[in-house]
């Protein structure tokens, strides 16, 4: 997983609530066996029309924002499934940080395995960065996780929280199952306690 | 005396294998669903890490998502959607572990062949690459979806990293009217708390509406839990849970039967355990419940009328209920039984068991389906379809002018080849309402399978109550 330090990029504004993962990323593209070469098709139905051609009114196929790097977004962004194809897509499309006053859940923890910062602000403060985000002059946002704070296009800043497990995974591009296996004692002793315990959990021991 | 706990604290601390000085949780999984969709990437990292499936045995996968409702001996046309099939059967080769491919004769929808085969019992944790895992919190067990890379860290380690989420009790303690279903209980909840109103927490469902409810409406509600944003919904398992597993080919058998009962009757909040909030509401109130628009909370009583953006108490609901009211068709003020469909879905992890067939049959029995409908079942898997055969309700259907299917989750997504076609309205027993969820353009209505049902006979929206007397 790539690392995630500081990043300064295009913010694009998505101005909706409840942008779920059907919208980010629709279910005929879920039939790949890959995570890569989904940003063609992320906001397929937003963004593109039957035929194919861009529909011109959607942020992402305006200037700046073809190159956006990062999203700010309404509440409950990546309501509806687990798909990780949604955090794939945007990755792919080059997305590497999300602005909202909410997340859903799964969506949330999936972006963290996948090297994209969920950044959770108030509303006061989404609507000063929507602003930033609609200003096509200047729409460039600096997230840096080491001092969790944002810098708006003017320079000043508004700083975000981030439990310190999550932050050092991005921080360190960390593969979680390395860690976990690392504590593959623990996990054996647990099973042992719980096959002497509830031994109809471990069929083939029956 | 020891501090009163939840069903939930109970779950979760019997199953830490350690707490981190950060917080996070490294928490056992006991049972671990598989489906082509969301599970190729994370057997793809397993083999590229050279790692193994640490229990095959506490793992089962199943084709749901992709196979074809019609006659799966000609295999699936879809080139994408059959190698994501045959993809599924190969992982399950090469790693050991066990698969009910399409025409296996236990093949079916992922949450309904767990409980089905007793796979899911109280007590577990219980994890799905699928949002919808929420269903198995029907049986007592801490069932939640994850993402893929979740669940290749399952498929490793057996164990999620993960932090505690907050819990929330929904007490509804009064008995449902007549009409109403667990489906309308859902809805309406999903209506009262808003899709992001249980985001952190899990749900633990109350009082006598839920005990009432027969395994498979209980079911219903805990499956949409993830519709109100809390991944998993949790019920106490009762005489009811136990009967419904006795027997199932994966239940403990003999011996192993008492102590795991002996056990599970443990399996209760205790009295004056604390939630993080709390919900109370009056099962009286509810009457039989339709979406309007496009997220689950766009939700109102069959007697309603299509709502007003303009009484709505923030500027980014309305924006959001103009937009959906554009994607939807309709006219604020429109009394819900005037809107007419096009289609008609009994299907879906949502409602698709034997007895949301015979709720739907009970209303369809010795009536036609209105000419311009085009109306389907799709059962929730084959045990299921050769039981509702078996008891004749595939003829009602059949009789009626309904197309009676294979089971899959079909017309709940359209992932193959069922679909609603673009501007087409569909009465649908599933869960999401969402922009294309159906279809590309596709406009769904959520509702129960005997609403659904009669919507297919009249050819609108319609009161069930009006047709069942």
């Amino acid at each position: 997983m790539e690392k995630f330090i500081k990043l300064s990029g295009v913010a694009a504004p998505m101005d909706m609530i409840n942008i779920d993962t059907d919208m980010i990323i629709p279910k005929l593209h879920l039939r790949t066996i890959k995570r890569t070469g989904l940003g063609k098709v992320v906001f397929d139905e937003l963004r593109f029309h039957t035929d194919g051609s861009e529909k011109p009114e959607f942020i992402l196929n305006r200037e700046p924002y073809r190159g956006a790097n990062i999203l700010v977004a309404g509440d409950n962004f990546g309501c509806g499934s687990s798909r990780e194809h949604a955090p794939w897509a945007l990755l792919d499309f080059g997305i590497r940080c999300i602005i909202s006053t909410s997340f859903a859940d799964i969506f949330y923890n999936n972006c963290f395995k996948n090297g994209i910062l969920p950044i959770t602000v108030s509303q006061e403060e989404l609507d000063v960065l929507m602003a930033d985000a609609s200003n096509p002059e200047n729409p460039v946002l600096t997230v840096d996780l080491e001092a969790m704070e944002i810098t708006r296009p003017q320079g000043s800043t508004i700083g975000f929280r981030l439990d310190n497990f999550r932050r050092d995974c991005l921080l360190n591009g960390l593969d979680d199952i390395g860690l976990t296996l690392q504590k593959v004692d623990k996990i054996d002793a647990f099973e042992a306690a719980q096959r002497q315990q509830q031994p109809w959990l471990y069929p083939s021991a029956v | 005396m020891a501090q009163p706990q939840t069903l939930f604290d109970k779950i979760w601390q019997s199953h830490l294998v350690e707490v981190q000085d950060d917080g996070i949780n490294l928490l056992y999984i006991d049972r671990h669903l598989l489906h082509e969709v969301l599970s190729p990437q994370a057997f793809e990292g397993l083999r590229l890490a050279g790692r193994k499936v640490r229990r095959p045995d506490a793992t089962l996968a199943v084709a749901d998502h992709n196979v074809p409702t019609t006659d799966r001996r000609l295999g699936i046309a879809d080139p994408e959607s059959r190698l994501q099939v045959e993809t599924l059967s190969l992982n399950c080769e090469e790693f050991g572990v066990p698969i009910f491919d399409m025409l296996d004769p236990r093949q079916g929808i992922v949450h309904v062949i767990g409980p089905e085969q007793g796979f899911t019992l109280p007590g577990t944790t219980v994890v799905c690459c699928d949002s919808h895992t929420a269903t198995h919190g029907a049986f007592g067990a801490l069932a939640f979806g994850i993402g893929t890379s979740e669940g290749e860290h399952v498929l490793a380690t057996q164990t999620l990293r993960t932090s505690q989420p907050k819990n929330m009790r929904v007490l509804v303690d009064d008995p449902l009217p007549p009409g109403c279903t667990g489906k309308d209980l859902i809805l309406a909840i999903i209506g009262q708390l808003g899709t992001a109103g249980g985001t952190g927490y899990i749900i633990e469902y109350a009082g006598r509406a839920f005990r009432d409810l027969s395994m498979e409406g209980r079911m219903t509600v805990s499956n949409m839990t993830i519709e109100a944003g809390a991944r998993a919904g949790l019920m106490e398992p009762d005489e009811k849970t136990f009967a419904y597993l006795k027997g199932r080919p994966m239940a403990p058998q003999g011996a192993q039967w008492e102590a795991a009962v002996a056990y599970w009757k443990t399996l209760k909040s205790d009295a004056g355990a604390v939630y993080d909030h709390e919900v109370r509401m009056d099962a009286a109130n509810i009457t039989p419940q339709v979406t309007w628009g496009t997220s689950p909370e766009d939700v109102v009583p069959i007697t309603g009328v299509v709502p007003d953006p303009q009484d709505a108490p923030t500027e980014a609901k309305r924006t959001s209920m103009r937009r959906a009211l554009d994607y939807m068709g309709l006219v604020p003020g429109t009394k819900m039984t005037d809107i007419p469909v096009d289609n008609v879905f009994i299907g879906s992890c949502t409602n698709s068991r034997i007895e949301d067939l015979r709720a739907a049959a009970d209303i369809v029995r010795g009536k036609t389906v209105a000419s311009h409908v085009e109306a389907m079942v799709s059962p929730g898997s084959t045990l299921i379809k050769q039981q509702a055969e078996a008891e004749g309700l595939d003829k009602i259907f059949i009789a009626a002018g309904f197309q009676w299917r294979e089971s899959g989750c079909s017309m709940c997504l359209g992932m193959n080849p069922d679909r609603v076609a673009p501007g087409k309205r569909c009465a649908s027993t599933s869960n999401r309402n969402f922009e294309g969820r159906q279809g590309r353009d596709a406009r769904t209505h959520l509702v129960s399978p005997a609403m659904a049902a009669a919507a297919a006979i009249t050819g609108r929206l319609t009161d069930v109550r009006e047709l069942a007397g």
